[in-house]
């Protein structure tokens, strides 16, 4: 390694840390102190049934958007990878949409189709499925926002580890679904864990495309992240900030598990 | 996290498809449609469906009225200030997670990824309890122009450190070696040798890092507030589109970022194919 | 009759893979598909196996149709050349894999697991993932994991290309011990003539697509039947028309009838033999193989002028096809 000067090391090193320190660390530290600072009032309020349910509802939503969009996700990546047909350029460039769409434009193209007054909001309203300011919606919403996230991630690895593995298993005499569950599926566990991981982060954090969709009606549309703003709004600072806290830890629980299926998917 | 521009259609090797045959696939390939229809095109359509809803004249005001006017300058500047921050601090950051060895990199390593997986709402409160009022640093950023930008760039802040870095570790050190050989001094080789090879990289986390910042919203919403011709982003102001009832000008508005973001990327995209040619 | 290949044709795009081939493949019978890159031998092998379907043509396995059945159903074992070991199951699973998937007993898999293993010589290796074998334990593993449904046909394809030259002889002499045990029409893929040579029964050669000739190994040796062929299986000179073995050279210390003036430009002793690489006056190249003995014999030097003459020639027409038999000696005087 060529020989560096030591003050040029030191003074990059310096940069990046205290880059990092002001922008990122030492903030995160500061909500964990304010939250702890009102315990009391904070834990109260993070208690109410409003709150309670907008954490559920998080969950909730997640619990069912994250496990349709990896069934397309892994699909996706196989249509995509182990076949061929035009229009793969296209199906790439709309998975990517969501990378380059501001969450709030993607909760009014939901509203503008979804809602009463929306292309087949009106038509589902009448037949008993409200999607606008309900479930549905904000489930939807989810959806869009992590759609890229888990056909991204198995893509690169479907490539790497090559077909050879399958027509190997078909020669074995098996079919399409036995290929896919006993070789394929192993194979890119890891990619799709990653996926997996990184859209749930997303999931939880959705803001924008919810603040839209959902009405905000406290105690039925509000998620946890809606909560988290209305509070400190209402001037509910402490109950804000143990909320903030619940979300960070939850973050940096999904950061571990991260770098933890990095690690398996290299090997 | 993997490029957003990872590129599937890769020229066909000279062997058809190895799986379920034609029937399977197509019925696949239907189920992808459907599911990206439902979820993805027909909202898009009907976004730019409703933007057109007043003919050019409304689509036309709706941006070009002098608070949305501000608001659009002001986030294509906030962004690209962005852009250039993180370009320098993303490539040092990167440098120092590959090149550097201190107690409790790895750790930092982590960290980096935080903004991607922390809700944008508790990003923008967690600079709200340093950096605004009651901050024990005495500074009072918050719903300043200072807060827009000090927020997109905690947000964007993985971008470029995560593309630059894979690309750092590959480097020929030899390459730098044999640049030092010949008399080159540490800053010489670092913009002939390594600057080249890291250009491709640095311009495709840019362009991600633009797209997302020009359409950052929950980080900014507590942080620096939407105050027109202050702090007022698009996403803030269609927001307040869609509160008010004016979905065309809000779509309108949507549709005009869409694009933006769509031509920023595509520029960027052949930016950085050029530069990958000429990586050396 | 094991196989049959009637007029198979295969193109990917605009590329010809296959041109019109047909082919007998003897039930129990050890035959190479030798060619260069690109001669098509592997897709047609892929298309005996019905990982690819010919665009025209009709492929009999064991006087059955098997043109519209899909590979997995042809009970055909195939053997690629990286492997393609399932990297996360244990050699165990592996070569349980096709059994499993017909709802075999554990019982029975187990057992049948065991010889296979102690067959292909990997016995204790069971608990082992593919990524802790060498490429030569892989290989043989993908060959009994290949076995283990008692296929009609083994096809292997480029089987030892991917390992060391070593390895490479080892399998070799492996693989025809096995088919002498096994006895299952066996079809392998290879761009090595000296590979086919040593292992198989029959040979086809093939190249852009056509077969060229078919034959047991001798016979394309001493009787090739195109310009293709006689390069291809084992060495050859060019001299004008006429195609020479090297050890077809004839070296001599006096001029005589039929025989060219030629200089010494490098000995190679290896062991047994010596290659005497030539040059002819009109200033071609040329190099012969002799036997130590016949080195010593002739007291031959570098730099050293002698005369040489072929005692076996061929010559092909201009469709590069053989005219068969030896030349004249006028062929060889104007030579």
């Amino acid at each position: 390694m060529p020989a560096s000067g030591r003050a040029s090391r030191w003074g990059l090193r310096g940069f990046a840390l205290g880059y990092l320190a002001l922008l990122l660390m030492i903030p995160l530290g500061m909500i964990f102190y304010r939250a702890f600072e009102h315990i009391g009032p904070a834990f109260e309020s993070i208690t109410t049934p409003d709150a309670l349910h907008a954490f559920y509802l998080t969950i909730l939503v997640a619990a069912i958007a994250i496990p349709l969009n990896t069934i397309f996700g892994v699909g996706c990546a196989l249509l995509l990878v182990r076949t061929n047909f035009r229009g793969k350029a296209l199906i790439n460039a709309i998975i990517d949409l969501p990378f380059a769409i501001s969450p709030v434009v993607i909760g009014l193209a939901l509203l503008l189709v979804y809602s009463r007054t929306g292309w087949f909001g009106g038509w589902l309203d009448d037949n008993g499925f409200q999607v606008a300011f309900a479930l549905p919606g904000i489930v939807l919403a989810t959806i869009f926002v992590t759609l890229p996230f888990v056909v991204r991630e198995v893509v690169p690895v479907l490539h790497e580890i090559g077909d050879e593995q399958e027509q190997a298993a078909r020669t074995l005499g098996a079919n399409w679904w036995q290929t896919f569950w006993r070789v394929t599926l192993p194979a890119i566990r890891w990619g799709v864990s990653y996926g997996v991981v990184i859209a749930t982060a997303r999931a939880l954090g959705e803001f924008g495309a919810v603040a839209v969709i959902s009405g905000r009606i406290a105690g039925q549309t509000q998620t946890a992240t809606i909560w988290i703003a209305q509070a400190f709004g209402n001037f509910d600072q402490p109950g804000a900030y143990l909320g903030a806290v619940v979300l960070a830890l939850l973050a940096v629980s999904i950061l571990v598990a991260m770098n933890l299926f990095k690690r398996k998917e290299a090997t | 996290m993997s490029s957003a521009v990872a590129d599937t259609s890769s020229a066909a090797p000279p062997r058809p498809a190895s799986w379920p045959r034609l029937g399977g696939a197509a019925f696949g390939r239907g189920l992808v449609v459907a599911y990206l229809s439902i979820i993805v095109l027909i909202p898009i359509a009907a976004l730019v469906a409703q933007s057109t809803d007043g003919g050019w004249s409304s689509f036309w005001n709706a941006i070009s009225n002098p608070e949305a006017w501000w608001a659009l300058k002001w986030t294509v500047i906030a962004s690209l200030i962005v852009v250039v921050i993180n370009v320098f601090a993303g490539t040092v950051i990167a440098w120092v997670l590959v090149r550097d060895r201190f107690p409790g990199k790895a750790g930092l390593n982590g960290v980096i990824d935080l903004p991607f997986a922390l809700p944008t709402v508790v990003a923008g409160i967690t600079l709200l309890a340093l950096y605004g009022p009651g901050s024990p640093l005495g500074i009072h950023a918050a719903f300043t122009k200072v807060a827009v930008v000090m927020a997109l760039l905690f947000v964007t802040l993985p971008f470029v450190v995560r593309a630059v870095q894979p690309v750092l570790m590959e480097l020929d050190l030899e390459m730098e070696e044999a640049a030092a050989s010949l008399g080159a001094s540490r800053f010489t080789t670092f913009r002939r040798i390594i600057l080249p090879s890291l250009m491709p990289a640095i311009l495709s986390g840019s362009a991600l890092a633009f797209a997302r910042a020009i359409g950052e919203f929950g980080s900014l919403v507590l942080f620096a507030g939407f105050i027109p011709f202050k702090t007022e982003v698009m996403s803030g102001l269609i927001y307040q589109g869609i509160g008010s009832g004016n979905l065309t000008g809000a779509a309108a508005q949507s549709v005009i970022l869409l694009v933006i973001a769509l031509v920023v990327l595509l520029i960027f995209g052949r930016l950085t194919k050029w530069s990958l040619r000429h990586a050396g | 009759m094991s196989i049959i290949v009637e007029n198979a044709s295969k193109n990917f795009g605009d590329f010809v893979a296959v041109d019109d081939v047909s082919l007998t493949v003897p039930d129990g019978s050890l035959t190479a598909l030798l060619g260069p890159s690109g001669s098509g031998k592997s897709t047609l092998l892929r298309i005996i196996a019905g990982l690819e379907s010919p665009d025209s043509g009709r492929i009999m396995i064991q006087g059955t149709d098997a043109t519209a059945v899909p590979a997995q159903k042809r009970d055909v074992g195939f053997v690629f050349q990286h492997y393609a070991a399932f990297k996360h199951m244990t050699v165990h699973n592996n070569v349980a894999f096709g059994l499993r998937i017909r709802k075999r007993e554990k019982a029975e898999i187990d057992q049948r697991v065991n010889e296979l293993l102690a067959l292909v010589h990997l016995d204790g290796l069971a608990e082992r993932y593919p990524s802790q074998l060498s490429g030569g334990q892989r290989q043989r593993m993908a060959l009994a994991r290949a076995l283990a449904v008692e296929p009609k046909v083994l096809l292997l394809d480029e089987p030892f290309g991917a390992l060391d030259a070593q390895v490479r002889k080892e399998l070799r002499a492996w693989l025809r011990r096995l088919h002498d045990e096994v006895h299952v029409t066996t079809i392998f893929v290879t761009h090595d003539q000296e590979e086919a040579m040593e292992v198989a029964e029959q040979i086809v050669v093939m190249n852009t697509g056509k077969v060229e000739q078919t034959g047991p190994p001798r016979e394309l040796y001493e009787h090739p039947k195109s310009e293709f062929v006689m390069s291809f299986v084992g060495s050859v000179n060019r001299l004008g028309s006429l195609f020479v073995r090297p050890h077809d050279v004839e070296i001599l210390q006096q001029p005589e009838p039929g025989a060219d003036e030629a200089m010494i430009e490098h000995m190679v002793h290896l062991g047994f033999e010596v290659r005497v690489e030539l040059v002819l006056a009109q200033g071609e190249s040329l190099w012969a193989q002799i036997t130590q003995n016949e080195a010593e014999q002739l007291e031959l030097e570098k730099g050293q002028i002698v005369y040489v003459r072929p005692s076996r020639a061929r010559v092909f027409d201009r469709e590069g096809l053989s005219t068969d038999g030896h030349p004249t000696t006028e062929e060889l005087q104007a030579a």
